[in-house]
């Protein structure tokens, strides 16, 4: 914790959980998407359901996902923004998520080349965590440079990922692997406490077995 | 590290120098930025205060919601009129413009948190204009706030749904508190005992928010939050000990937080919240 946490962020109110939060899960998804989304379903949970409206999370998810900051002042007119880049939105209520966090959205995103599902969650204070990515069971919370492999469930894969950040000096600070059936898909993720190079996406990218490289750094 | 207010005042007190000078050295050698970087950083910090108080005093800012709006500029065309005088209305007026300004969508910094933004630009700002300090001089006064509030953080909770307003306006107004000891030329021993008066003026206070919503109560609170603050600065520059030292006070919170009822914690089950009108409201939203 440092005194910028204290006094700090700079933010566009009224709520540092509900609607910096939301703003942040938004700019998440969208690098988690890795292009320009084009259609996004968005349904908000729970508190977020409920008292969303008054807080601008409905706009707020929408400036995130148009890669707006917590402090842009077009978080208030996200809508419009949203018509002119052409961002096509639907957005639910679901006021009993039972066994979600209070303040949960999930996003189905389309951008010209891909899709992905991204549920997170907004804890407190402006920061987040995103719990779920097509499907897969994750914790991420956007403040590290960011790795994300979906590959084949064998033995081998994260050997050669961690070997490869290695022999670039990149430290793993939080890594989580999760699959859904054994022998089938499995996500990997890793946060590292290094700025990750350029070519990364594309080293890993080419190992054998690994369908889909994502990397961002907030 | 310094992680009392009691170490914070006594350090202060054997370099003889104000709290903000030990803060930013300390904050410096811990986060491996320069003193200048992060001064700088605050000085923007101040500058969005102001921009969010100048506009929140000169028009009538609504709600997204539309059930608040226009405080803090009626506040502001009455401090001629004020009976408290013309530096607490003006600290008041300004709290509400910053958290009318927070309720519209506009740009603030939390302080410690987006419910509580008014507290500290009111006092500050106010108090900084009424002594001609400079800008540098309030600046610095905000690193003392901050290390307040980093003392609070770590012994109790800035968070309205943990500990109630106590935690969140109640924790701004001691950081603005000891924020406006420093800037009136008081002694630390002085702050840390206007820190603690702050804080006990709002044990047990409950965070009721109307419909969850960041309006009512909360943008009023802050103007209480800031006079209050400047209260328990001159109180503490008169001369006037807490009886009950401010660390005592902040682990009392604390406790006080823990035992009150989570329909009292942000959750807009109680307070007045809960009463017929707050009720009323709610379903409209």
């Amino acid at each position: 914790m440092d005194i910028f946490d204290i006094i700090g962020p700079v933010m566009i109110g009224p709520s540092s959980s509900h609607t910096a939060g939301a703003v942040r899960l938004g700019n998440l998804a969208r690098s988690i998407l890795g292009e320009e989304p084009k259609k996004a379903k968005i349904t908000l949970f729970n508190s977020f359901a409920k008292t969303g409206r008054g807080h601008g999370t409905d706009k707020a998810v929408i400036a995130g996902l148009l890669g707006f900051m917590p402090d842009d002042e077009r978080i208030k007119t996200a809508f419009e923004e949203a018509h002119e880049r052409g961002l096509q939105y639907q957005l639910f209520a679901e006021e009993s998520g039972e066994g979600l966090h209070p303040n949960t959205v999930s996003f189905e995103l389309e951008g010209a080349t891909k899709k992905t599902q991204v549920t997170g969650c907004s804890i407190g204070g402006g920061r987040v965590k995103v719990t779920a990515i097509d499907g897969f069971e994750v914790e991420l919370s956007g403040d590290y440079p960011t790795i994300i492999t979906v590959h084949k469930d064998r033995p081998g894969i994260v050997a050669l990922v961690t070997a490869l950040l290695a022999e670039r000096g990149i430290n793993i600070a939080q890594m989580r692997v999760s699959r859904k059936k054994k022998g089938q898909e499995a996500l990997m993720m890793i946060e590292s406490d290094e700025k990750l190079p350029g070519e990364i996406k594309e080293v890993l990218g080419n190992i054998k077995d690994i369908y889909r490289v994502i990397t961002f750094s907030e | 590290m310094i992680s009392t207010i009691e170490e914070l005042v006594a350090t202060a007190e054997k370099r003889g120098c104000k709290i903000s000078t030990l803060v930013k050295e300390l904050e410096a050698k811990s986060t491996g930025k320069s003193e200048e970087e992060l001064f700088q950083r605050m000085r923007s910090f101040l500058q969005v205060m102001k921009e969010a108080a100048d506009k929140g005093v000169s028009q009538e800012i609504r709600s997204v919601s539309g059930i608040t709006g226009g405080e803090g500029l009626k506040m502001w065309n009455a401090v001629d009129r004020s009976l408290l005088g013309r530096t607490a209305a003006m600290a008041a007026a300004r709290a509400m413009a910053v958290s009318n300004v927070n309720a519209s969508m506009g740009k603030i910094v939390a302080a410690p948190t987006a419910g509580s933004c008014g507290i500290l630009p009111g006092a500050i700002l106010t108090v900084g204009e009424r002594l001609s300090k400079t800008e540098d001089e309030m600046v610095d006064s905000l690193f003392t706030a901050a290390a307040v509030g980093k003392i609070i953080a770590l012994h109790a909770t800035l968070s309205g749904a943990e500990g109630g307003c106590q935690a969140e306006c109640g924790s701004a107004s001691a950081m603005a508190a000891a924020a406006v000891v420093e800037l009136a030329g008081g002694t630390p021993r002085q702050a840390a005992h206007a820190v603690a008066m702050a804080l006990k003026a709002v044990m047990g206070l409950v965070c009721d928010p109307v419909a969850g919503l960041v309006e009512v109560p909360c943008v009023k609170r802050n103007a209480m939050g800031a006079v209050e603050a400047i209260l328990a600065a001159d109180m503490a520059m008169a001369g006037i000990e807490s009886v009950i030292p401010a660390d005592e006070v902040i682990e009392a919170m604390k406790e006080v937080g823990c035992m009150m009822s989570y329909k009292l914690r942000e959750t807009a089950m109680g307070g007045v919240a809960a009463t017929p009108t707050g009720k009323k409201l709610s379903e409209k939203i």
